[in-house]
């Protein structure tokens, strides 16, 4: 009998200077866990405020700094590292039969660095505030927002350094770390999405790094990069941050296929339909999506030119998507199908990533984009694709690895009904959202035209069940940790190396090192022996 | 505060029917993508349930031979996708080819945005602020302009939305197809009373038109103030057929296409004419030396749109009333 990782050193001291790819995995579960939480305490007020037409709750003011600190906490604090610093952390090693990263002390600087950038944005947010969006767009962000532009930024740019140190850590370990006979295509779909996030977070987040960099050049000695005024081109910045915000996108997405792909023939009981397509189709979209930053731009002043390119590549980078839609489906043909609730929450993310996709057709066609940018119809698109596809994978895959971490098994029907209340709660907020850009409601509104109250007030509505199904997991989670049933090695009957270890791993991760005879994901229906707990 | 909730629900503004000539077809393609998609995502909602129904762990059906990679069967939900969204992409492509082509006989009229607010100017001089008066069923064009930050104007009922450039000039144009007011946005984001950035357009039959420009304050048009600009501010000192100094002759430059010192070569638009009075050692012209001033700072965007239309007019050196209109 070894020690798990979780005994292996009970002091503080034992996690904060952890090299154990698990423990930090942890680390970074609870800060990203604090951060999803102060984001949606951000969120909550953005839905009270917008329940009434006029502005009750907040000023113009207080309302874009909320609306800012929203978005800048989601996307750099809690939705790029959400599944890959923590599952991707936890499960990429033990996945491809390896002790650990190729780098255990970059892992640790990476979270550190995370943390620092992370508390450093926060109180910038909270205690200066910002009223640029997390988009920061010139030159107002540069010349004339009063607000903590330059401290926030300074965050952001050294979060994005653990961002590098991440993919770049994740692409060392899958190229030398992987077991005997764990050969490229018998990699888990999970490891392939890992690795196709990996490389957009080496390639965009420098661009990043160098755009805050710009702006902070240009707000504080005045040196004409983006403002017409000393010379610069706004639009140029809209090109270097789309340039990394695009396949930011990706980044969220890209981890959560990973999952889902993972969890599907699971429970479905079924190779997944057509593996090497999706592996390939996962890279399509990490490579396509370097390449439709200019569909932001459609209404910008940019060339007649460019706006064509970037609407077809637009369309380009939907095929990959839907291959993997289809393939999904696909793998259910012939399953024999378990609901639990890794599984609801994977069906969930096929339904919405579904509607999120196809809207996104709409905004890749540019007549119709010259009517919806910019207003609540986007709102609602990328909600669907980063909350609706991003963060249902993100509790999916809590659940679904949550024995092999913990080595408990959490509350079943409380996760069912949370699940369904996630996403019951996500459509009732985000659907009536189309409907007003649709009309015509434009973003960052802190007050509104009477006309919209009704669709406002049924999403601020929904946003309460929503909060529901978020707030939920947090207590049975925590009530399992103690009062759990052990999980055991293998709970869900899965094929992956990561359930041949015990449940929690050993700090080694395996007793004997793994050989790999057969592709991780081959989920033919387990015989009666296996699926006994 | 402001009057900002007071505006935001102003009553009696339109704003959703399709009331420009572009605002037809872009609701043509989006209830055509509306069917598409919505069938589509139908039948895989349906398609889901049913597998997930009948393949039940437990339901006693034929699961032999499952199908792992089916070559054919791939190729298809590849090739159809592929196709369908290059016919979609087409279809977009041609209207939006429509809506960034202004009709030469467009009446131009002049759009500044500013923290926070629409200062838009008819040809005839007349100007209004957060209001738009045009006429019904004749081609209008926006040439817009921001003092500040970006701001993007939007007009729903007319499908349409431009944003407002610092440093650029940008365009929009409509015919508008049915009278009444329709509630104009901005929708950029611009700082603390981005929302407060409202208004509204009226269309009217030509002949009100006509009678509302009359009715306004005699003040003189774009053009001719555009002139005076040209006189007031020591342009005409050099760019003048006497002068001695070697500067570009501006009669009838715009819409040629110059050579410039380094080889490149452009096309003479409202954005190289603008750049070229603020900028003006950016794109300096073969043949000359780049001696002109820059009169950023000294001009503001009203005053740089009048310039600019001046020259757009043509640029006549001794104008009739006529020439200036």
């Amino acid at each position: 009998m070894t020690t798990s990782y979780l005994t292996d050193g009970l002091t503080l001291r034992s996690w904060l200077t952890t090299h154990d790819h698990k423990r930090i995995a942890i680390l970074y579960a609870i800060a990203i866990t604090f951060f999803f939480f102060v984001g949606g305490a951000a969120a909550t007020l953005i839905r009270l405020q917008l329940a009434s037409p006029d502005g009750a709750l907040m000023g113009p003011d207080s309302y874009n700094k909320v609306f800012t600190a929203h978005g800048v906490v989601m996307v750099w604090l809690f939705l790029i590292p959400s599944i890959p610093s923590v599952m991707g952390n936890f499960m990429l090693p033990l996945m491809i039969g390896a002790r650990d990263l190729a780098l255990p002390r970059i892992n640790l600087l990476s979270w550190y660095l995370y943390l620092f950038g992370g508390a450093f944005t926060l109180v910038a947010l909270f205690f200066g505030g910002v009223d640029t969006g997390w988009t920061f767009y010139t030159p107002y962000a540069t010349m004339f927002s009063n607000g903590y532009v330059v401290l926030t930024l300074v965050g952001v740019f050294v979060t994005g350094f653990s961002s590098i140190a991440t993919g770049l850590n994740f692409i060392v370990t899958v190229h030398t770390m992987r077991a005997p006979g764990m050969g490229w295509f018998r990699l888990p779909l999970f490891v392939w999405a890992i690795y196709a996030t990996s490389l957009i977070l080496v390639l965009a987040t420098p661009v990043l790094a160098i755009t805050t960099v710009l702006v902070v050049a240009e707000r504080l000695f005045q040196v004409g990069v983006f403002d017409p005024a000393h010379g610069g081109d706004p639009l140029l910045f809209q090109h270097l941050f789309w340039f990394y915000s695009h396949p930011a996108v990706y980044i969220m997405v890209l981890p959560a296929m990973g999952v889902v792909s993972e969890i599907i023939p699971c429970f479905a009981r079924r190779r997944i339909f057509g593996y090497r397509l999706m592996a390939y189709a996962m890279l399509a979209i990490a490579g396509f999506g370097f390449l439709v930053w200019g569909h932001h731009m459609f209404v910008s002043g940019q060339s007649v030119a460019a706006s064509l390119v970037f609407s077809l590549l637009s369309f380009m980078v939907a095929v990959p998507s839907a291959i993997k839609v289809f393939n999904w489906t696909a793998t259910l043909y012939k399953g024999s199908i378990r609901f639990d609730a890794p599984m609801l929450y994977a069906l969930g993310f096929v339904g919405l990533f579904t509607i999120g996709g196809l809207t996104g057709l709409f905004l890749a066609s540019l007549p119709l984009d010259v009517h919806l940018t910019d207003t609540y119809f986007v709102v609602a698109h990328f909600h669907y694709i980063m909350v609706g596809g991003a963060v249902m994978a993100y509790f999916g895959a809590l659940h679904f690895w949550w024995p092999k971490v913990t080595g408990r098994m959490y509350h079943e029907l409380w996760a069912r009904i949370a699940a369904v209340l996630a996403f019951v709660g996500f459509n009732l907020t985000f659907f009536p959202q189309y409907l007003l850009g649709v009309m015509g409601m434009p973003r960052r509104y802190h007050a509104y035209p009477p006309e919209f109250q009704i669709l406002n007030l049924m999403s601020s509505a929904g946003a309460g069940v929503l909060a529901l199904g978020y707030l939920l997991p947090l207590f049975y989670l925590a009530w399992s940790l103690r009062l759990g049933d052990r999980a055991g090695a293998n709970p869900w009957g899965a094929r992956g190396l990561e359930w041949q270890t015990a449940s929690p791993p050993p700090s080694d991760n395996f007793v004997h090192p793994p050989e790999v005879a057969a592709e991780a994901c081959d989920h033919a229906p387990p015989s009666p022996a296996e699926v006994a707990r | 505060m402001n009057d900002q909730p007071a505006r935001l629900a102003e009553p009696g503004l339109q704003l959703f029917g399709a009331a420009s000539s572009v605002a037809t077809a872009t609701d043509t393609l989006f209830v055509a993508l509306l069917l598409l998609c919505g069938a589509m995502a139908l039948l895989l909602a349906a398609l889901v349930v049913w597998l997930c129904v009948r393949y039940r762990a437990g339901a006693a059906v034929d699961r032999s031979d499952p199908p792992s990679d089916a070559g054919a069967l791939e190729t298809t939900w590849i090739v159809v996708p592929l196709l369908v969204f290059l016919g979609i992409f087409a279809w977009a492509a041609r209207d939006f080819l429509v809506e960034q082509r202004p009709p030469p006989d467009a009446l131009p009229i002049h759009v500044v945005g500013k923290q926070w607010m629409w200062k838009l100017e008819h040809g005839s001089g007349r100007r209004e602020i957060n209001e738009l008066h045009v006429p019904q069923g004749r081609p209008v064009e926006l040439i817009l302009a921001s003092e500040d930050a970006i701001h993007s104007f939007y007009l729903p009922a007319f499908r349409l939305k431009q944003d407002a450039v610092p440093g650029r000039v940008t365009h929009l144009w409509f015919t508008a197809t049915r009278l009444g007011e329709f509630r104009l946005f901005c929708s950029e984001f611009c700082g603390s009373e981005h929302a407060g950035m409202v208004g509204k357009v009226t269309v009217m039959s030509p002949a009100e038109y006509a009678r509302w420009l009359d009715a306004g304050p005699v003040e003189p048009g774009t053009v001719q103030q555009g002139f005076a600009l040209y006189r007031s501010s020591g342009c005409s000192g050099c760019h003048d057929a006497g002068s001695t100094v070697h500067a570009p002759m501006l009669q009838g430059l715009y819409g040629r296409r110059v050579q410039l010192q380094d080889g490149r070569s452009v096309t003479v638009d409202e954005s190289y004419l603008r750049d070229s009075i603020v900028l003006p050692g950016r794109d300096v012209v073969a043949g000359f030396a780049p001696i002109m001033p820059s009169y950023a700072g000294q001009l503001d965007e009203t005053q740089l749109q009048q310039l600019v239309a001046y020259l757009r007019a043509g640029a006549p050196s001794n104008p009739t009333p006529e020439a200036l209109r």
